[in-house]
């Protein structure tokens, strides 16, 4: 058993690196949402993972075509002093949910090769330790946000399950 | 039950007791704060620095304002706009008395923040938030003066770095006299509740 986990495990990481990384299927993302700061400055990314697998699954981290770089970013306070610490990896439990949300784990976007305005849909590519991905789209809010807006979540971010869904035809 | 006649030293003792207490107070009696009153506790609002237009303002020139101070840096990119974004809200639930107030942010990154970027961050949130820069002395001098402090953190290979700084609000009256310490994760509702208190207070001066 051990020994086929294995060999299924090298056979997944030679596939995601020498073949199109696989979709994430068992991965859904919802109310994902970009607070757009003025000018350059990096802007926090935040979304929720719903891991529908009997498995966990680690966020490693997110590629974009629009900021140069990305990093997966932890928030804290304690003893009354706020900091920000890198993480590596954020476990989605299985059959359970992980979020990215303002005040804890987040995406700090860095560079816009153009500018984000509130309104627009940026696709962040979330990258898993399996070697799956999952494009996403991020609605951009403005600064004073405290959410994705999405009461409906449904319309807001339209195009969003497509990434999750299309492996199941 | 008559009352009785109490032992002079003991009566004195007392008298001096609700002396103290309404000393520790301004008008005579306590406002009731729900979140942390910190009267009496922490010294007035003072401070030398520049405001997001450039020009050099102390803390003299938000005399007749409620402040709410809070220290944080631009290139935060969840904690500090998101305790802005609340006091953003917050400002809103108090409607035309928001007016009397100001959110004061005070850089903690004196090497990137300059008071044109400070204008642009500040007025993304709210039309009564002010950005203060200043040198790393005077900026530092502020920090102490309420007990908080900041560190810049080692930079990456591009030069990039973050600042830990203190996560709380300072809340001073109209008179620039500290009144309530509030955290981050305070409710809205509280914060509406004692600014509330703060503006009705000094509304007629």
């Amino acid at each position: 058993m051990k020994l086929s986990r294995l060999s299924l495990l090298c056979a997944g990481l030679l596939l995601a690196g020498f073949a199109h990384a696989a979709d994430a299927d068992h991965i859904h993302a919802s109310h994902a949402w970009i607070r757009v700061l003025p000018g350059a400055l990096p802007a926090g990314a935040y979304v929720t993972l719903e891991n529908d697998s009997g498995a966990p699954i680690a966020l490693r981290g997110a590629g974009s075509t629009i900021y140069a770089d990305v990093m997966l970013h932890q928030s804290s306070t304690a003893g009354g002093v706020s900091r920000m610490s890198m993480v590596d990896s954020l476990d989605v439990p299985a059959h359970g949910k992980a979020a990215l949300a303002p005040a804890g784990y987040h995406f700090m976007l860095m560079q816009p090769k153009q500018p984000v305005k509130p309104g627009d849909t940026v696709t962040l590519t979330l990258q898993f330790a399996d070697g799956s991905t999952l494009a996403t789209d991020f609605i951009a809010r403005p600064a004073n946000a405290l959410d994705a807006g999405d009461a409906h979540a449904d319309h807001a971010m339209p195009g969003m399950d497509h990434g999750a869904m299309s492996h199941d035809h | 039950m008559k009352p009785r006649h109490w032992p002079r030293p003991a009566l004195l003792l007392l008298l001096l007791a609700i002396s103290l207490l309404l000393g520790g107070c301004q008008r005579g009696e306590p406002l009731p704060f729900r979140l942390t009153n910190i009267t009496g506790h922490m010294p007035d609002l003072d401070f030398r620095l520049t405001d997001d237009n450039g020009k050099a303002v102390t803390g003299a020139d938000y005399r007749g304002k409620v402040v709410l101070l809070y220290f944080g840096y631009t290139h935060c990119p969840d904690v500090c706009p998101l305790t802005l974004a609340q006091l953003h809200v917050v400002m809103q639930r108090l409607g035309p008395l928001a007016d009397g107030a100001r959110i004061l942010f005070v850089s903690v990154d004196p090497a990137r923040d300059t008071p044109s970027i400070m204008h642009a961050y500040v007025n993304a949130f709210d039309p009564r938030a002010v950005g203060l820069v200043g040198d790393a002395r005077a900026v530092e001098a502020l920090s102490k003066r309420y007990r908080s402090a900041f560190t810049r953190e080692p930079g990456d290979a591009d030069g990039n770095y973050e600042v830990s700084h203190s996560s709380a609000i300072y809340v001073f009256d109209r008179e620039g006299h500290a009144r309530v310490l509030a955290t981050p994760s305070a409710s809205h509702d509280d914060l509406v509740h004692d600014l509330h208190l703060l503006l009705d207070n000094g509304a007629d001066r």
